[in-house]
């Protein structure tokens, strides 16, 4: 008898830990050069070969996964992915709801875009994605914030001048600024924002969030994370 | 999808429109349409049931499942619909769930909901998170259909709840003049009947019920309007290799086109639905077409 549950213990474990070996990793798949939708339909992004790298360093198998970017901290919480790895900031209010492991990508700077060089975006019309770190930002200066479910129409917002300028971070604007032909440029000084990019988590899975930190942890120290950041976001970025 | 696909931009514009309109992305579009017009034809007749469900329960003699019924009408359609595909979803992934944890893991000692976070047993996960993203997606489609057939059916149940009571008295009461039992009298006399009072009211809701997928995307099903958004907004050629510019007006035209060319083909069959529905009736609509064919 004792044997039979011991060995219904042990198959019980071991199921336990097959069945846990599969991470979801939430994204939104809307922001490049973090994450996007590449020509072949499948998430890409520096987020993207980041994840597949950690996952494959922390022996766990990754299936990626998008989702809404307003949706995206309640269907974590309530076990639809396992992660969030969306160019997150962390910042101490989502903190209290989810976990973060180490950053990923060094604080981030903002930047405010816009069509003229000569806009005051402390007193005119600034467009941000609603709930972002950047959306938090303008509505403590003095400007008017307009919000948009993604980041796309910010930048259609302050094109169609239905904003004055737009924030967001720096590295998702640099390319749009550089494609625009002069239309778009940046304005004021950067800002920065937030306490850098980490994956999100459940506050209960602090076992898969060790096994994160190791990994970039690793990552930091044999320089390929480095090497990633650079390969994404130019040869200027912050590395660490 | 072609040969001379590899460098589009060395391409002529015939050409490079004929490498970026077969893109993956862009059958993911053009599958968002068969996604969509599938959730319709399973949605319809789904919500219909249940909206005579609802109906039946809300005109029964027996006081608590008239209630039952009433309740059902008032509440569902009280709620904002993207409140109630926020958090019904949500709330009903989990209720599933924590029902397969009772049942499969009793011997789990952890607590289910640990401050914001809802943690089952892996075994009880739905899917389980081992299944391929076709099982998530399917079982993410069903729930959504669930949810479009709990709220159009409210909407429905309340059409076909005053279509019922619009169906002459005089009919009813030769019906038991007739010795008809009560049940006789509704499925025989009542039913036939009441449709005709009922397809304005339902044809409305069909018509809603067409322009509502949009909401599919909060319950994490890309439909066409997420598509047409996605691939429609600016890319840079860093990280594509069909560069352009906002093109979301030219993918939202299709759109228009389609919704257009969907909502008057179903004009058109109600229409004739509605020709059928009056033939016979005690309606001015059935004289008409008595005295048409007289």
């Amino acid at each position: 008898m004792k044997k039979l549950i011991l060995g219904t213990a042990a198959l019980a474990l071991s199921a336990g830990l097959a069945w846990a070996d599969t991470v979801r990793m939430g994204t939104e798949g809307a922001y490049p050069p973090y994450n996007f939708i590449n020509d072949a339909g499948e998430v890409d992004g520096f987020e993207r070969e980041l994840g597949d790298e950690l996952c494959k360093r922390a022996g766990l198998t990754c299936e990626w996964v998008k989702n809404d970017w307003d949706s995206i901290i309640p269907n974590l919480v309530s076990g639809n992915y396992d992660t969030i790895i969306a160019g997150m900031s962390i910042t101490p209010e989502r903190d209290e709801v989810i976990d973060f492991t180490q950053d990923y990508y060094p604080p981030t700077a903002s930047a405010y875009a816009a069509t003229s060089g000569d806009v005051d975006v402390n007193s005119g019309v600034v467009a941000a994605q609603a709930a972002t770190i950047q959306a938090g930002h303008v509505a403590e200066t003095g400007a008017t914030l307009v919000e948009f479910a993604t980041p796309e129409e910010t930048i259609a917002a302050v094109r169609n001048g239905e904003a004055d300028a737009v924030l967001a971070d720096k590295d998702y604007l640099v390319p749009i600024v550089e494609e625009s032909g002069g239309e778009l440029m940046f304005v004021g000084d950067d800002v920065p924002l937030g306490g850098g990019i980490g994956i999100g988590l459940r506050e209960s899975d602090g076992e898969l969030r060790a096994k994160f930190d190791a990994a970039i942890t690793s990552m930091k120290e044999d320089g390929t994370l480095n090497t990633m950041l650079k390969k994404w976001f130019g040869e200027d970025t912050t590395t660490y | 999808m072609f040969s001379y696909c590899t460098e589009p931009d060395t391409l002529g514009t015939f050409r490079w429109f004929s490498c970026y309109l077969t893109t993956g992305v862009h059958f993911s579009f053009y599958w968002s349409f068969a996604k969509v017009l599938l959730l319709l034809a399973i949605t319809a007749p789904v919500a219909l049931a249940f909206g005579f469900l609802g109906a039946m329960a809300a005109r029964a003699r027996f006081a608590p499942l008239s209630w039952l019924g009433k309740a059902y009408i008032a509440i569902v359609r009280g709620v904002p619909d993207i409140a109630f595909f926020m958090f019904f979803v949500i709330a009903l992934d989990q209720l599933l769930e924590w029902g397969r944890h009772q049942i499969l893991c009793s011997d789990w000692d952890q607590a289910i909901w640990q401050g914001n976070d809802f943690i089952v047993c892996p075994q009880a996960k739905l899917p389980l998170s081992t299944a391929p993203q076709v099982v998530h997606e399917t079982y993410g489609f069903f729930i959504a259909v669930f949810t479009f057939a709990i709220v159009f059916g409210a909407f429905a149940a309340n059409v076909l709840f005053g279509a019922m009571r619009a169906v002459p008295r005089p009919q009813l009461e030769t019906a038991e003049a007739y010795g008809m039992s009560r049940r006789q009298t509704f499925w025989h006399i009542l039913v036939p009947q009441m449709w005709v009072y009922a397809l304005p009211g339902l044809s409305n809701l069909w018509m809603v019920l067409i322009k509502a997928t949009p909401l599919l995307f909060l319950l994490g099903i890309e439909d066409i309007v997420y598509w047409a958004r996605e691939l429609g907004g600016t890319k840079t050629a860093r990280f594509t290799d069909y560069p352009h510019g906002d093109w979301r007006m030219w993918y939202f035209l299709v759109l228009l086109v389609f919704y257009l060319g969907f909502t008057r083909v179903s004009e058109v069959v109600l229409e004739r639905m509605m020709v059928r529905l009056t033939h016979g009736q005690a309606t001015t609509g059935g004289e008409a077409q008595r005295k048409a064919a007289a």
